[in-house]
């Protein structure tokens, strides 16, 4: 029978099928962090449980870490309660754990691949809805509940309802890949499709838009996949796929003969059903702006604020919470993006701060200074990124422009450390949310792509980054 | 887990759509190591002005639905984080039930590991629902809700069905299986990363 390629990664992981009902799947890999896993082990102790495969897990820090001078104590008596427990529960259930001072430390789904974790045809989670990320390999990647890391701890397994593989196909080849990059392409199909176009499904990414993106840009893709409400995305690996993997810490060393299987094996056969499918043509696609408080509240540069009216075509819920999201943005309908003003930048997250995304963001940057009004920071994915960014001068061409340039974390993406907006100001962001309060109670998100970020930085308000000199 | 019986109460009628759980728990209040205590911090952000002092024209902050165990509201209801402290949080504040046209995949299924039913219908019956300002009565035994007009059913998996009557504990099931898991494991060639 044809199947899709999800569909390949599924079946080759149940370990029990029931009819009409959900199905027990093998978890290959489980990567924990400090916010989601305190719960989970307390309920291991109190029921006397053992961790079945700490071999197959991997933790890290990286929602509550501070992202300046890690040789300082953590002051925030909360934060540094939630490290010490995941230390602790690391070392008590013989878990590999990357801490805050390791070099390997990073955003949980920046390391994975870095570290050769992520391998194509696995099954990956992570109580963090972005593990979707991971299925840029050609893995099942997707984010659990509190219970779940708990149950996948315990039974390395997962009890889950099929996912509806839904095909979104990308074509044409974009014009201007330096200005329009994978966050516009995924930001225009969150625009198209809704936040809950995908809900109930796992999605596949096709078409030459895709397979000519780089491994860092397909993250990008895949991240901001459950933006669109689904619970995964993928891309059927490649040679990107496997050259991106080769000699990385963990790649396993018989990687050359997975590879040959993973060629025959891992993708969608000529034949195979979709349940639904989506065309996005990639010529159309300019540098977006985000205007609203979700992902999809999403314009081009060369727009104006639209009227909610316009917006919600007749559907009346979604017009009140246009209206209620310009109000909390403190926007205008009909205003041009390119005259809203900006206080702050943040290049970060698990979205965008991987090193081509800071390579692209210095080439805007390079002699130039940030706007006088603006405050900018660059927080890299993980200790690795920021390592070889340092390695390539990228740390002096950004503090060179007035750019703070931290330890890495998720920092302002969601403001659980120190570096949050404060309330009212309003910025220009790399990252994957633009909800109320997410940066800082009262802050106000624009969703961007790196190279919108610098562009908006040097400017002081949003332009169109097509119209910037370049170095 | 506690097992779920019937529920009745009025509702709390929540008429917004796309509700992300950064609103539902505020992201300053995901540092506790514990489960328990997060009714406190429901819809914090929109609950409390700045000055930590109630909102009066939030719904939650109405006293008519101090008592009231149903929540009811739009579609794509808890999207966003897979924070399953915005069922903590709920449930600790004292619903069981919630009521929507459609929710997100996360939330759905963090619901019924902490025994929270999580009830989808059309959305034109959601709509009559949160208008009726009388107590309905919701019975998961028999799928139906009942209300002063009406008695409407709803659909639920047969597996989830007995997880929350039972107030089954989803791992011990899991650990029937467990030969099964080693089964898997002898024929699967993941390699570890330790
Ligand atoms: S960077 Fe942001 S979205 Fe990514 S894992 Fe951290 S908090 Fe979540």
């Amino acid at each position: 029978m044809s199947k899709t390629l999800s569909e390949k990664i599924w079946d080759s992981h149940i370990v029990v099928e029931k009819e009409n009902g959900p199905s027990l799947l093998y978890i290959d890999r489980h990567l924990i962090h400090e916010v989601t896993s305190p719960q989970a082990f307390e309920g291991i102790r109190m029921n006397k449980r053992k961790v079945r495969r700490p071999d197959l897990t991997i933790a890290t820090m990286d929602h509550n870490v501070p992202t300046n001078d890690r040789s300082l104590p953590i002051i925030d008596q909360a934060s540094s309660i939630q490290i010490k427990t995941l230390e602790k529960n690391c070392q008590d259930f013989g878990i590999n754990l990357f801490d805050i001072n390791s070099p390997y430390q990073g955003i949980v789904h920046v390391i994975g691949p870095q570290l050769g974790i992520t391998l194509p045809g696995t099954t990956i989670v992570c109580g963090d809805s972005h593990t979707s990320t991971q299925g840029a390999f050609g893995a099942l990647a997707f984010g659990i509940g509190t219970s779940e890391v708990e149950h996948v701890l315990v039974t390395q397994a997962l009890w889950l309802e099929k996912l509806k593989p839904f095909e979104i196909r990308v074509e044409g080849k974009r014009k201007n890949p330096f200005a329009v990059t994978a966050k516009d392409i995924i930001l225009s199909i969150i625009k198209k499709i809704g936040t809950a176009g995908g809900t109930g499904t796992v999605i596949e990414y096709t078409g030459e838009g895709i397979t000519d993106l780089s491994m860092e840009q397909r993250m990008t893709i895949c991240n901001m996949t459950i933006e669109a409400g689904a619970r995964a995305g993928l891309i059927a690996p490649d040679e990107k796929t496997f050259d991106y993997l080769r000699g990385r810490k963990y790649t396993p060393e018989n990687f050359e003969e997975l590879v040959s299987v993973w060629k025959k094996d891992l993708h969608t056969d000529p034949n195979a059903k979709f349940e639904k499918s989506f065309t996005l043509k990639i010529d159309d696609i300019v540098p977006q702006v985000s205007w609203g408080t979700n992902p999809g509240m999403t314009c081009d540069v060369t727009d104006t604020v639209p009227d909610p009216k316009e917006f919600a075509k007749g559907d009346l819920a979604q017009q009140k919470s246009a209206e209620k999201a310009l109000q909390y943005m403190d926007l205008k309908a009909g205003i041009p993006i390119t005259e809203i003003q900006i206080d702050r930048v943040f290049i970060g997250s698990c979205t965008n701060a991987r090193l081509e995304d800071l390579i692209a963001a210095s080439r805007v940057v390079k002699g130039k200074k940030v706007s006088e009004k603006v405050s900018a920071m660059v927080v890299p994915g993980s200790q690795m990124v920021k390592e070889q960014a340092e390695k390539i001068g990228l740390d002096k061409i950004f503090k060179d422009a007035n750019f703070e340039w931290r330890e890495s974390g998720c920092s302002m993406c969601l403001g659980m450390n120190p570096d949050i907006l404060s309330p009212g100001e309003r910025c220009a962001s790399t990252s994957n949310r633009n909800f109320e309060g997410r940066q800082g109670v009262g802050g106000r998100t624009h969703l961007v792509s790196p190279v919108m970020a610098a562009a908006a930085a040097i400017a002081g308000r949003f332009v169109d980054v097509r119209e910037m000199d370049l170095n | 887990m506690k097992s779920f019986t019937k529920v009745k109460s009025i509702v709390t009628p929540f008429d917004q759509v796309n509700v992300d759980t950064d609103q539902i728990v505020p992201k300053q209040f995901l540092k506790l190591i514990q489960k328990s205590g997060f009714g406190k911090y429901l819809f914090y952000n929109w609950r409390y002005d700045s000055n930590e002092q109630p909102i009066s024209d939030f719904v939650l902050n109405d006293s008519k639905y101090q008592n009231s165990k149903i929540f009811v509201t739009r579609d794509n209801f808890g999207c966003g984080s897979s924070r399953e402290h915005a069922v903590w949080a709920l449930q600790d504040f004292g619903f069981s039930v919630i009521i929507a046209p459609s929710f997100s995949d996360i939330f759905y299924s963090n619901c019924f590991k902490n025994g929270l039913l999580p009830i989808q219908l059309d959305s034109k019956i959601v709509d009559s629902i949160m208008n009726s300002s009388s107590e309905i009565e919701v019975d998961l035994e028999s799928q139906t809700i009942t209300t002063e007009f009406q008695t409407i059913s709803f659909e639920i998996d047969p597996h989830k069905k007995k997880v929350l009557l039972e107030g089954l504990d989803d791992i011990s099931l899991t650990l029937e299986y467990e030969n099964k898991i080693t089964d898997f494991e002898k024929k699967s060639n993941v390699p570890s990363v330790l």
